[in-house]
């Protein structure tokens, strides 16, 4: 297969709608096949598209048009250092890069976004490779050095067909898409708005006032944000929000705090909210938790649905998801271990570092978790962050949900730090707005939580470390609490 | 004169404009047609007659057989109806999932 294919459907079948709303440009799919051919144009033989600059235009086009010549699309993350910048550049070379910056790097070519959509028109076929890759995407590092992980073309395709209807939107609908190419919601967007004949709307810079007026403008019926930029938007409009004409929200990429979500439901009581939760290993979402959830959980006075706000939902039903323990048994509902998944749409792939996928197709996502008697998954975090202390596996989340729920506590996060005693213990960094001292931050844990989880170093912040997609750091916590 | 089929093989019909991608099929020859007629890799240069009866395709619709052991992908919609071994293969009741990106 080909992900080439889902441009060629829309253009066929929906060629007159808009596809890409870019500042003044605006282009229809027909328009969009035809710039993603010229992209392809550009593209030498044996050079993969790298992608570096912010959400232009050009990068529908460049994903396509790198899958019509047959290449990898690369979109790279434009905000880290130079160095960092020339090792990534060094390991997807010989590369046409798609950038505003000169390159100097051996075998690779950079060309202008304006200029890559100018030229003759690429009028081979889109190849149908066995096991051919469409996107390297270099992980988002947060633990250790990046990976460049290998969606291939099966496994993208198999993950729209999975979640989307061919043309199921309606002419008026506009998707917002304020995540960077480089994340996996980004190139997932582009995937499902063209199957779906939903028109694109690009906002390259998030802030939260770009993004309501934006979306005022526009009309825009469906959005995809990070929990970040929808708690900035909360935060910014207040106690109003007036946007009649947004119908869905999806969001993913981290934990949600439920005040922020809670919040985020009284503001918009008409908008459907569906938690995404996905890798960028398994291209994009494998479980969701829908709007009906949502406003069950939010309502409810019983407690294990009431909580179910801050659970992933369940697996697509292309998707099949088990808890395992460390040592591989089966884990029972309510029972906390590292979640696998298989299906399709899974790569579990890296480069130079082959596939994860054990001998019957599962992938460990590294994240831990349990799933409740309803079968709703609850995420507890990824298994490196686990504080292990005296051999007792303490997940940050718990503590951190017990924090956050108090009104001067603006953000918090349980790291390891070395103890003597126990190898491990709690160190909580704090973001405050209020006064709350340390004796009341103890007190309040050791009332809900088993002493174990009181914390034994309390650092205050004026905030707290994220990447800009809105992962916290926490090695740069533990660091800072380090010392 | 069945052949076997491997996912992503795009079928175009001898009698319209419709063309298929097989998504999946079983390790068995397949006689697969269209408005009568066998269907086949890369377009015709010109259409035959079609023949029986004929209710047309949709684009972006999926095809399956009764026991969903095969399931094939409408890539470019037409008049003839798709048939695999003389039986006409239906269009699979899609299922609705919220929007997550």
């Amino acid at each position: 297969m080909n992900i080439h294919l889902i441009l060629q459907m829309a253009a066929d079948a929906m060629g007159h709608r808009e596809a890409i709303v870019a500042g003044k440009t605006r282009l229809t799919f027909e328009e969009l096949g035809r710039a993603a051919k010229v992209v392809a144009s550009h593209i030498h033989t044996g050079e993969r598209v790298g992608y570096f600059t912010e959400n232009h235009q050009v990068m529908p086009a460049a994903l396509f048009g790198a899958a019509l010549a047959g290449t990898q699309f690369v979109p790279m993350n434009y905000r880290l250092s130079s160095d960092q910048i020339e090792a990534q550049l060094a390991r997807i070379a010989p590369a046409v890069v798609i950038t505003d910056r000169d390159m100097h790097v051996d075998n690779i070519r950079d060309i202008l976004p304006v200029d890559a959509l100018t030229g003759d028109h690429y009028e081979g076929e889109a190849p149908d490779v066995d096991g051919g890759v469409a996107v390297e995407l270099f992980t988002s590092g947060t633990t250790g050095e990046p990976k460049s992980a290998i969606l291939k073309h099966d496994n993208l395709m198999a993950y729209i067909f999975g979640t989307v209807e061919f043309m199921s939107a309606e002419e008026n609908e506009a998707a917002l898409l304020a995540v960077p190419p480089y994340h996996i919601a980004g190139i997932a967007a582009v995937l499902s708005s063209t199957y779906a004949g939903r028109k694109m709307v690009q906002l390259p810079h998030f802030t939260a006032e770009a993004w309501i007026d934006l979306a005022k403008r526009e009309n825009v019926t469906n959005a995809f944000l990070v929990p970040t930029m929808l708690q900035r938007i909360v935060e910014l409009a207040g106690e109003d929000l007036d946007l009649p004409l947004l119908k869905n929200v999806a969001y993913g990429g981290g934990k949600m705090p439920r005040q922020t979500i809670e919040a985020a439901m009284k503001l918009l009581p008409h908008v459907n909210f569906t938690n995404a939760y996905g890798l960028t290993e398994t291209s994009a979402t494998i479980c969701m938790l829908g709007p009906d959830d949502h406003r069950e959980a939010f309502t409810s006075k019983d407690p294990a649905i009431k909580r179910r706000l801050g659970s992933a939902g369940m697996p697509i039903p292309s998707i099949e998801l088990q808890i395992r323990s460390e040592e591989g048994a089966l884990c029972g509902a309510e029972e906390t271990g590292l979640v696998w998944v298989r299906g399709d749409q899974v790569s579990g792939e890296y480069k130079g570092l082959g596939s994860q996928l054990d001998a019957d197709g599962w992938f460990l996502t590294k994240d831990r978790g349990f799933v409740d008697a309803g079968g709703y998954l609850f995420i507890d975090g990824r298994a490196d962050d686990v504080i292990v202390r005296g051999g007792e596996n303490i997940s940050p989340g718990e503590i951190e949900d017990v924090v956050r729920a108090h009104a001067a506590i603006k953000d918090v996060a349980a790291v390891a730090v070395a103890d003597v005693e126990w190898g491990e213990a709690v160190g909580l960094a704090v973001v405050c707005t209020g006064d709350i001292s340390d004796d009341e931050i103890c007190a309040m844990v050791k009332s809900q939580l088993r002493s174990s989880r009181l914390p034994s170093v309390i650092h205050r912040m004026d905030e707290l470390p994220y990447n800009e997609t809105g992962k916290l750091l926490r090695r740069v916590i533990r660091d800072q609490l380090a010392n | 004169m069945g052949q076997i089929y491997k996912p992503g093989t795009k079928l175009s019909s001898t009698v319209c404009k419709t063309q298929i991608m097989v998504l999946r099929a079983p390790a068995e020859e397949l006689e697969i047609t269209c408005g009568g007629a066998p269907m086949q890799v890369g377009d015709p240069a010109e259409l035959g007659d079609m023949t029986g009866e004929n209710f047309g395709t949709l684009v972006g619709k999926r095809y399956t057989d009764e026991a969903e052991s095969m399931e094939f992908l409408c890539t470019r919609g037409g008049d003839g109806s798709v048939g695999v071994g003389g039986y006409v293969i239906d269009v699979k009741a899609a299922k609705k999932l919220p929007s997550s990106d």
